[in-house]
């Protein structure tokens, strides 16, 4: 295939041009497909790209139409993107783990006419909807497993279409230049992409982002982390969540590094370790999973390793993160370390892929310190990052050197970051975006005249320049005393044990703080198995009386914690529970991100918030489930409640004046 | 109770009018005075799902051991694909595309899922002992062809995620999909299934209706299956054979076993 010369460097289309031109034979996008890593080279993405183009036209795709894409990472949902929008058209990625109704609802408010979705699984929500969905004309799907029998008027097999496209080439060739044209003539101010936030309340909205936000953003943070086409990544976060599109696609079309697919949400770990990234994200959940995981697996291993394990995790523990900062550390500390990285530090990163990794990056929720500590300290540059959709994801990044686990870090190039009066954090960006897509009030409710973005976050600059991040601005409030209640700064405190999987604290004009508290299935079960407590279910486990000792001893430490901070001492747990089912998002009580839906669940449980503060030692509740499969079911339980003892306030430490 | 008498296209659609397969005349098995089977007469057809269902004792597994060359039955003739024979090997029944699952799952506790897999192959594998060994060259060659459609029957399966782990820290369900991988590793013409679906939850249950539908309508497979859940029974199989105390006491679509009154009978536990 002819690649043509420069194209302009202003939408993603046209970067794929360079790429192809530039880097023509190297790797873009890997596949494991039948348990071998398939590659594409730029090139030839930029020739499944063009087929998939032309061969929408054909089905009547045409400047300005929107199209959904629906699946786990695939390549060929990634070229959909580039396809799309070499059309001029608008690709909106969509949660495929959403349940039917809620996928309706974007497709139809985004007035989409077609869709590429991965497999049956996807076909079937949109069928089922089709009733509601007038707009939506053609289906493409990429995996033809189970879907031979169905009706194929308007439902299309991703590789028919792209035939269609080659045939169109094939007969005139003429159309390799008009496509090149068309995409040449592709603006930076153009609607690039829209992305539905899950949103912790209401209805999810459109963010419309344009290539002018998304290049910018991204190539400040290409330089920020002197990242270039030798970069690898793996791509296995939700394609619809802001930090995939940009780190699997906006990132890598505009510095021109390789996309890793796993096969599926299970064998990613073990992708990883093949694959071996130099560029990585992970939630804190992820790392959080791998350290318990890890944990879990050295309660296994002999004395001697157990032995060995333990003196060299001491060992960076001590010296770690120096070494890591380029701090001055002892010749005798950095031989150990060496050693320790030999032995230990090495495998173990082998072990979860980590081996190549330059720059990692956590984001989305507040990181425990013992977690990100463990990480650096075996010589991981994990970092820390802010963001949100609307700002094409970068506001603040740790800068190598410069890492403290309570901060997210300084702004990045172009970005100017306030305080507003009210305590909320405030941004102005070339990454903010154009709006939310058809929603002007709730536009005008985010961004001011003159560019400023509402982040919805309280926090506040330390001494040192960096932001820190208290919680939703939103949700803190304040206790009948008057004193402060930010109930995710509190919920994280807890969320550091490996026991607890997720809280949910009440406070906000009560007297005191109450929680709800979700186990850990796989770190409380694993204790359960060593200790010979047989279970039947996450109900059984969660009301065994040990566990709630346990429990009862970690909340006893928060407290003490707490009491040591002289903004957050009013606001110690008195009483807490631990919940009879784990909170889901099938249920509504999460997002698909797995952030808690406060309001929801405090509606959803009000029986039990009411026995809180009405002084009950337990309560019979019956919560309705919905499983996997869509039908309901019910579970009943008698909830325990436990009191605490609260620990009255010590000195008045540094830490309030480093707050001002 | 309500009958719904299938119609004769409904017979058909169900593969009523195929091609027989399987062909058992007359089948008698006794250990020593113990009659296991006695006179059994039954047809598989092609591309049918073809349940054997029964009260514990009843001979089930009994008859698919005949069918699979493992017990060789003292009367009766069986023609499968054409041929006849009154007595079989094991080895030959999978050379002739005879393969199946297990009761109690039966595979290589200490080996992974895809070695296991492969030992499903092995028979197709062409190479003699002396190319094996040496792998390199002819032999990896032809490892690798199989090896291909190992992948296709994991992808399959949906079981990429324990391609590497050994099959023994696997749970019950995994095993049981394994065991089914391995056998359709064999390509088989006749798939026999003992009880697929013993000891599964709900959810492993509907995953495997589901494999096995597919394999049957995708890869067309013909299927004989022992079970006993009956929702499971009527709702996957075409047609139905009932055994009691080694006997038949019915044959026919599932609506027609249903309302008989003799399975009711068999299934109640009237005394006899």
């Amino acid at each position: 295939m002819q690649v043509p010369p420069s194209a302009g460097m202003d939408t993603f289309p046209q970067l794929l041009i360079r790429n192809a031109r530039e880097w023509g034979d190297r790797p873009a996008y890997r596949e494991k497909d039948h348990g071998i890593w398939q590659c594409w080279t730029w090139r030839e993405v930029l020739g499944e790209v063009r087929k998939l183009s032309l061969g929408l036209t054909s089905l009547g795709c045409k400047e300005g139409d929107k199209v959904a894409v629906i699946g786990a990472n695939r390549p060929h949902l990634y070229w959909v993107f580039a396809a799309v929008q070499a059309l001029g058209g608008i690709p909106i990625p969509v949660y495929s783990d959403s349940v039917a109704e809620e996928i309706a609802y974007v497709l139809d408010h985004a007035e989409v006419r077609f869709a590429v979705v991965e497999d049956q699984e996807q076909v079937d929500k949109l069928l089922e909807m089709s009733a509601k969905l007038q707009q939506l004309e053609h289906i493409i799907y990429e995996d033809p497993k189970g879907l031979s029998d169905y009706d194929h008027t308007n439902l299309h097999r991703y590789l028919t279409v792209q035939e269609a496209g080659q045939t169109l080439l094939d007969n005139d060739e003429k159309l390799a230049v008009d496509w090149f044209e068309t995409v040449r003539a592709g603006k930076r101010e153009d609607v690039a992409v829209i992305l539905y936030t899950s949103g912790t309340t209401g209805r999810p909205k459109g963010v419309m982002l344009t290539f002018n936000n998304l290049i910018t953003a991204v190539q400040n943070a290409n330089r920020f982390d002197n990242l270039d086409e030798k970069a690898d990544t793996v791509a296995y976060l939700p394609m619809a969540w802001v930090g995939d599109h940009v780190f699997s696609y906006a990132q890598c079309l505009t510095a021109g590094y390789c996309v890793n697919c796993p096969e599926g949400p299970e064998t990613v770990s073990i992708d990883r370790k093949e694959i071996a990234p130099t560029y990585m994200f992970a939630p804190p959940r992820v790392f959080e999973g791998m350290l318990t995981h890890i944990t879990v697996r050295m309660e296994d291993a002999g004395k001697m390793k157990k032995k060995l394990f333990d003196y060299f995790l001491d060992c960076a523990n001590r010296v770690g993160e120096r070494i890591l900062n380029g701090e001055k550390v002892s010749l005798l500390e950095r031989m150990k370390y060496a050693v320790g990285e030999f032995c230990v530090y090495g495998p173990l990163k082998n072990e979860m892929g980590f081996s190549r990794v330059r720059v990692a990056y956590t984001a989305g929720e507040a990181i425990g310190p013992e977690i990100f500590k463990f990480y650096r300290s075996i010589g991981l540059n994990l970092k820390q990052l802010y963001g949100q959709t609307e700002s094409s994801v970068f506001i603040t990044s740790q800068p190598d050197g410069q890492i403290y686990a309570d901060t997210v870090g300084v702004p990045m190039p172009d970005v100017e970051v306030k305080i507003a009066d009210s305590g909320e954090v405030m941004y102005r960006s070339p990454g903010a975006f154009l709006g939310y897509y058809k929603n002007d009030d709730a536009t005008k409710d985010t961004k001011t005249e003159d560019g400023w973005v509402h982040t919805g976050d309280a926090g506040m600059f330390l001494e040192n320049g960096h932001l820190k991040i208290i919680d939703r601005a939103k949700d803190v409030g304040k206790l009948t005393d008057g004193s402060m209640f930010a109930p995710k700064y509190i919920e994280n405190k807890l969320k550091f044990f490996p026991n607890i999987k997720e809280v949910v604290t009440f406070g906000n004009e009560r007297d005191y703080v109450c929680a709800f508290v979700n186990i850990d299935l796989v770190s409380v079960g694993n204790w359960a198995e060593r200790n010979n407590i047989a279970y039947a279910s996450y109900q059984e486990l969660a009301a065994h009386p040990d566990v709630y000792k346990t429990i009862q001893s970690h909340v006893n430490q928060v407290n003490k914690a707490l009491s040591k901070e002289p903004m957050m001492a009013g606001a110690q747990i008195k009483r807490f529970l631990v919940l009879h089912k784990e909170l889901d998002p099938d249920d509504g009580e999460l997002t698909r991100t797995q952030k808690v839906r406060r309001s929801f669940v405090a509606d959803r449980y009000a029986p039990l918030i009411e026995a809180f503060y009405a002084g009950e030692t337990s309560r019979h509740v019956v919560t309705e489930v919905v499983f996997e499969d869509g039908r309901h079911g019910i579970i009943e339980a008698t909830v325990e409640i436990r009191d605490m003892d609260t620990y009255s306030p010590e000195c008045l430490s540094a830490i309030g004046e480093a707050a001002e | 109770m309500t009958v719904i008498d299938p119609t004769p296209e409904e017979v058909r659609k169900r593969g009523g009018e195929r091609e027989v397969l399987l062909d058992l005349q007359n089948i008698s098995l006794a250990f020593g005075g113990v009659k296991a089977i006695t006179n059994i007469s039954f047809n598989i057809r092609k591309g049918e799902i073809r349940a054997i269902i029964g009260p514990n004792g009843a001979g089930k597994t009994s008859m698919l051991n005949v069918i699979n060359g493992f017990y060789q039955p003292q009367e009766g003739v069986i023609t499968f694909n054409g041929q006849k024979r009154s007595s079989m090997k094991p080895h030959l029944a999978v050379s002739q595309g005879i393969a199946r699952t297990f009761q109690n799952v039966a595979l290589f506790k200490g080996m992974s899922t895809l070695d296991n897999i492969m030992a499903g192959r092995a028979t197709r594998m062409k190479r003699n002992m002396f190319w094996q060994m040496l792998y390199w060259g002819p032999a990896q060659q032809e490892e690798i062809e199989h090896r291909k459609k190992v992948e296709e029957i994991i992808d399959f399966l949906e079981i990429q995620h324990i391609r590497r782990t050994p099959v023994g820290t696997l749970p019950y369900g995994l095993q049981k999909r394994v065991e089914l991988a391995r056998a359709l590793a064999m390509e088989p013409e006749l798939l026999l299934l003992d009880e697929p679906m013993a000891g599964m939850n709900l959810e492993e249950k509907e995953d495997m209706s589901r494999f096995i539908l597919d394999a049957n309508d995708q890869l067309g497979t013909t299927i004989a299956l022992i079970e006993h859940d009956m929702g499971v029974v009527m709702d996957l199989s075409d047609r139905v054979v009932v055994l009691d105390y080694g006997r038949k006491i019915a044959d026919g679509v599932p609506e027609e076993v249903q309302s008989n009154q003799e399975v009711i009978d068999a299934y109640l536990g009237l005394s006899h």
